[in-house]
């Protein structure tokens, strides 16, 4: 009985994973479809992700009603629900961002197009390390130290391209209004929001790891 | 019948302490941070203390009875309160204090008062072994730790599955523990009675199957003693040691609970004692231990195999001055009493 509910438990975690690496894939070709002006696309993306979200919320609810109900140490339910939630997060600023990007249409300019996209590569990387941080936290927490070393990476790596992609749009002069410089630093400072959300999971997977070694 | 009970009551008061104390040391950890319900453990505990006591009960208290044959109920009535009365004060005092220690210091004090010879060599024995016991208990904990580090890394079990492991595994070392605490304390509870009253329960028969002896019913009497201690006073001691003194993670609290729980057995089964000795492996001496000992023993190894960061010297000056002063004032009080009742209540105590 009690392994029964664990094993459904684990395959719902698992899901839930799944869906946080689907999204951030879909994600970044998300944005390529924009600035390659494949609208079609992109809608078709953004729907993906949206359904993805609502998808891990309920598995997240679900996962969660069966840990506080029946299973888990109290110590460690805390800390999963806890990864669950920031996990959650993650997939909800992406799902934002491409809503945003619907919304207001920034317009592509040609010089930074390459930018945002390398930007939108290296925020959907950080999410893939820190879904594979979270899977070695269930089941090998030595190994979790090695994939937060790589989120870290890659969010300083996006705040790198987003500090460029600013300068450019201010200091060029292929943009004339100040209006829509802004608006690209707004963009840039979104897309790269999500590495910053898949370092705010590392730094408590951090805490939840030195709390697991036994 | 009721002179018997009366005169058993303070061996009973001894065993309700022990029931409300030293059940927390096997189910502090596991109760104070809600892995299992108080429930759950105050029943697998006092089935399995007095399975323990009726089972294996008997050698520790053979031990007991070496150091001092105290043969008349009022004596022994005497010596336990002693016992009891010493933790009483101790404990209100804050010292390190384990009955076993102020059992053995009292039935001392009953051989000066009666001027009977103390058995030098079993007292060496169960000194020694008060000495040796946090120490096994460390190196215990300290290998189940590494074997337990070991087999996780090559298990890779899912942080889920693994926290439901750790849950039966807790329950089983926990009635493990219980097992052997009631087999090792029981000697505390009841040791000195044996003598001298055990004579007055016949054995009898249940279902033709088993056989209750004298000395049996007299370790059940103390057995339920315990658990009463248990169900009664246990909760706020457990929740104490859950919250404060040790924090242990579920999968080291096992370690722990499971070395101090074999450290016990080794000092109190029969058993495996004959077994160790027809396999010409090194045995241990029957000995009432202290459980609380022996589990700051285990934690203490465990915390050496960690690194040994967490080795507290104060700890362990605690324990040693338990070792010496517990004996010496339980002695004292044991002599004491034995001349009042003796004089001023005119009751035969040796």
């Amino acid at each position: 009985m009690l392994f029964n509910r664990a094993k459904s438990v684990e395959a719902n975690i698992e899901k839930f994973l799944e869906n946080i690496l689907k999204a951030s894939l879909i994600f970044e070709q998300a944005i390529k479809d924009y600035f390659d002006g494949n609208m079609e696309n992109f809608d078709m993306r953004k729907e993906e992700i949206s359904k993805l979200e609502s998808e891990s919320d309920s598995i997240r609810r679900d996962i969660k009603h069966t840990l506080y109900k029946e299973l888990l140490i109290p110590e460690s339910r805390g800390d999963v629900l806890g990864l669950l939630e920031s996990l959650d997060d993650v997939i909800d600023t992406s799902q934002n961002v491409l809503v945003r990007f619907s919304i207001e249409k920034p317009k592509v300019w040609n010089q930074l197009k390459d930018d945002f996209i390398e930007l939108s590569a290296v925020a959907a990387k950080s999410v893939e390390e820190i879904v594979s941080a979270s899977r070695a936290f269930f089941r090998e927490t030595t190994k979790v130290p090695e994939h937060l070393v790589k989120v870290h990476f890659h969010e300083h790596e996006a705040d790198k391209i987003e500090v460029r992609i600013m300068k450019k749009a201010f200091d060029g002069d292929f943009i004339e209004k100040f209006s829509e410089k802004v608006h690209m630093r707004y963009f840039a400072e979104r897309i790269s929001l999500l590495a910053d959300e898949s370092e705010t999971v590392a730094d408590k997977l951090d805490i939840y790891t030195i709390k697991r070694s036994i | 019948m009721i002179t018997i009970l009366i005169f058993l009551s303070s061996g009973l008061f001894l065993g309700w302490s022990l029931g409300a104390n030293d059940a927390a040391n096997v189910w502090g950890t596991a109760v104070g941070t809600r892995m299992i319900k108080f429930k759950s453990a105050a029943l697998i505990c006092s089935v399995f203390v007095i399975l323990g006591a009726v089972i294996s009960g008997a050698g520790a208290s053979h031990t007991l009875g070496k150091l001092g044959a105290i043969n008349e109920l009022a004596g022994a009535f005497t010596v336990a309160l002693s016992a009891a009365l010493s933790v009483f004060w101790m404990t209100k005092a804050a010292l390190p204090v384990s009955t076993s220690q102020a059992v053995v210091g009292a039935i001392i004090g009953w051989n000066l008062f009666s001027q009977s010879a103390i058995d030098m060599k079993a007292l060496t024995k169960v000194m020694g072994t008060w000495v040796f016991s946090p120490v096994l208990s460390a190196i215990v904990a300290a290998i189940l730790y590494f074997a337990v580090l070991a087999l996780l890394k090559v298990w890779k079990i899912h942080l889920i599955r693994l926290d439901g492991i750790t849950r039966v595994a807790l329950l089983a070392a926990g009635a493990f523990g219980s097992y052997s605490l009631g087999a090792n304390n029981i000697a505390n509870v009841m040791g000195v009675f044996v003598e001298s009253a055990s004579e007055l329960f016949t054995s009898f028969n249940i279902g033709s199957v088993f056989t209750l002896t004298g000395v049996q019913q007299l370790f059940f009497l103390g057995g339920a003693a315990i658990a009463v201690g248990v169900y009664t006073y246990s909760k706020r001691v457990m929740m104490t040691v859950g919250s404060g003194i040790y924090h242990l993670s579920p999968i080291t609290a096992f370690v722990v609970v499971l070395a101090s729980s074999i450290v016990l057995f080794l000092f109190a089964s029969k058993g495996l004692k004959e077994f160790l000795v027809s396999n010409n492996l090194p045995s241990f001496p029957l000995v009432p231990v202290s459980s609380s000992q022996s589990i700051v023993g285990a934690v203490i190894g465990v915390g050496l195999a960690k690194g040994g960061r967490n080795l507290n010297l104060k700890v362990l000056g605690r324990i040693s001055l338990g070792w010496v002063a517990t004996p010496l004032i339980a002695a004292v009080v044991a002599f004491v009493a034995l001349f009042i009742v003796q004089n001023v209540f005119g009751q035969i105590v040796f």
